[in-house]
């Protein structure tokens, strides 16, 4: 007996080694240009969007206030150790804000998200797709990226930064009192270095990097979302996948954005 | 005879290795009433939306009015799949609306027509599958199966069209239920002259509603080159089928099929 499914030799089994990466990317590729494609053209109609702004903003806020303020903790006892050996613990303020701003807000506020949020977009397009509810859309006349993928991707693209600011403005604060409050460090000196070596442009950078973060979190969890398999594992499998590809994506954008960008501050300050 | 409205030629659909369908070819002609039958898993679903639309074939054609559909600008492609109305077999309905809410779906996105007006064509549709205009507050999680096939169907029909799909309208429903669903799908033809395209496993549908019955195997038990379609007829035709696999799926005959596996 015949069966539906090809015969596989260890030929199918190298060229499916290479093809399918291949098709991965690009149908990711094409995910996303479709994607961009809509977001210039023609947006949902405001009813569609509030939700997910709602989503993605609004009920992230606790998540990312608590991670805020561990991480500007954390980065102040770890700092102040290693300063106190040079007795250079004065300048704490400037060591940790610095960190804080341009790698480690944007950084695990964007990981916190992923798993938040990304995870929740991936759950919920995966239960309509393997619900048929995603061809039920395309059947009744809307286009199911326009009508999804676009509210969820203004969301993270939009938010998500707004989100860093505020988990940087938590960790500023909490590493101030921190410093402080428990590890006696001048208050006056904590700020006075602070100004003194971050810049706007460390700010902004870091805001500018979670630009990005957002939208490759509302781009995998969407795209794993309509792959989702049939059945309740195939949703749970979406989600997983979500976390893990797009902080992988996260680092590799940050990797990527942080040799840009001390290019333009070379080319910027000298 | 006249021209198909839907047609599939020498359609085959692979999801990743699995192959589903195999060059299919099959006609849907104005104003009949289609019944397609088959164990599951052997491509019903798959089939009616290659028909919808839905799906792309991997190889073949599939022409609406006799105009390949992946030659249709994306704008021609819309106008032309608000002509076909889907039951789904899982019903769909979106989880996030509540019934009025997804009842009204397709006269929100495709139309400007007022809400005033809006709200009477979803209450004539709630009337017209048997339900009371006071669901239409409730979340599809509060509801029966039997309402939300039902539901379901007067999404399909509230954009009037010409094309129905019904995959499984009754699976799942009691007796009573499955009989209502067939006099809703009866009715709706009568009231105007619809395609009507069914898959269904219930031979009552098929005795009661059908002009045309097409049944399809699954390519698992198939040798390569035999023809996937293994019956095309009246339904009087099938019932009275000789065919081995045709005999036992209508008369619902298991003894083959245990024979098969006590060889095994
Ligand atoms: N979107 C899809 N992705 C992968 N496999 C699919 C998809 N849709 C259907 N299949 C597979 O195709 C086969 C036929 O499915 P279907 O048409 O739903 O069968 P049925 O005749 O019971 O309606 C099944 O094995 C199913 O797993
Ligand atoms: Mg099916």
């Amino acid at each position: 007996m015949s069966t539906g499914k090809l015969h596989r030799t260890p030929i199918h089994w190298l060229g499916e080694l290479v093809i399918q990466p291949v098709e991965f990317v690009g149908d990711f590729v094409l995910f996303s240009w479709l994607t961009f494609k809509w977001v210039f053209s023609c947006w949902p109609r405001s009813s569609v969007i509030w939700p997910a702004l709602y989503q993605v903003g609004v009920l992230s806020l606790p998540v990312v206030v608590v991670t805020g303020a561990f991480i500007g903790m954390v980065l102040a006892v770890q700092s102040y150790d290693q300063l106190r050996v040079m007795h250079l613990e004065s300048q704490l303020g400037a060591v940790v804000n610095l960190t804080l701003v341009k790698e480690l807000g944007p950084v695990l506020a964007a990981t916190m998200l992923a798993g938040r949020v990304g995870s929740a977009i991936a759950a919920e397009i995966g239960t309509m797709r393997v619900t048929e509810q995603v061809d039920a859309l395309e059947a009744l006349g809307a286009d199911p990226i326009q009508y999804l993928v676009v509210p969820r991707f203004l969301g993270c693209v939009l938010l998500i930064p707004l989100l860093t600011v505020v988990a940087d403005a938590i960790g500023i604060y909490a590493s101030w009192l921190f410093s402080t409050a428990v590890l006696g460090v001048n208050s006056y000196y904590y700020w006075n270095y602070t100004y003194q070596f971050v810049t706007l442009f460390d700010v902004s950078s870091g805001v500018f990097k979670s630009v990005f973060f957002g939208a490759a979190i509302a781009l995998v969890a969407c795209h794993r979302g309509f792959n989702a398999r049939a059945g309740a594992e195939g949703v749970g499998t979406a989600a997983t996948q979500t976390f893990v590809y797009s902080f992988v994506f996260i680092l590799f954008l940050d990797f990527l954005s942080g040799v840009l960008l001390s290019q333009i501050s070379q080319w910027l300050y000298g | 005879m006249s021209m198909p409205a839907l047609e599939l030629k020498q359609v085959s659909r692979q999801f990743g290795t699995q192959q589903v369908l195999r060059e299919i070819d099959l006609q849907v002609f104005p104003e009949e009433t289609l019944v397609l039958i088959g164990e599951s898993g052997c491509g019903k679903s798959v089939t009616t939306k290659l028909l919808a639309g839905m799906l792309e074939p991997t190889t073949g054609t599939v022409f609406w009015q006799g105009r390949d559909v992946a030659s249709l600008s994306a704008e021609e492609k819309l106008r032309q799949r608000l002509k076909i109305g889907y039951l789904f077999q899982s019903a769909a309905l979106f989880d996030s609306m509540n019934v009025y809410e997804n009842i009204a779906f397709g006269l929100h996105q495709n139309t400007d027509l007022k809400e005033s007006t809006i709200r009477e064509i979803v209450q004539d549709q709630i009337r017209a599958v048997g339900l009371t205009v006071d669901v239409g507050r409730k979340k599809p999680s509060e509801l029966s199966g039997g309402m939300r096939k039902r539901v379901g169907l007067a999404r399909a029909l509230a954009l009037a069209p010409e094309i129905i799909i019904y995959d499984e309208p009754t699976t799942g429903l009691d007796p009573v239920m499955s009989d209502v669903v067939n006099e809703l799908i009866i009715t709706t033809r009568e009231r105007r002259p619809v395609i009507s395209i069914i898959v269904t496993h219930d031979m009552h549908t098929v005795q009661k509603v059908a002009d045309r019955v097409v049944m399809l195997f699954p390519l698992a038990g198939l040798e390569p080159g035999q023809p996937q379609v293994i019956f095309e007829g009246t339904p009087e035709q099938a019932f009275s089928s000789r065919e081995e696999r045709v005999y036992s799926f209508v008369h619902g005959d298991a003894t083959r099929r245990l024979q098969k596996l006590a060889l095994a």
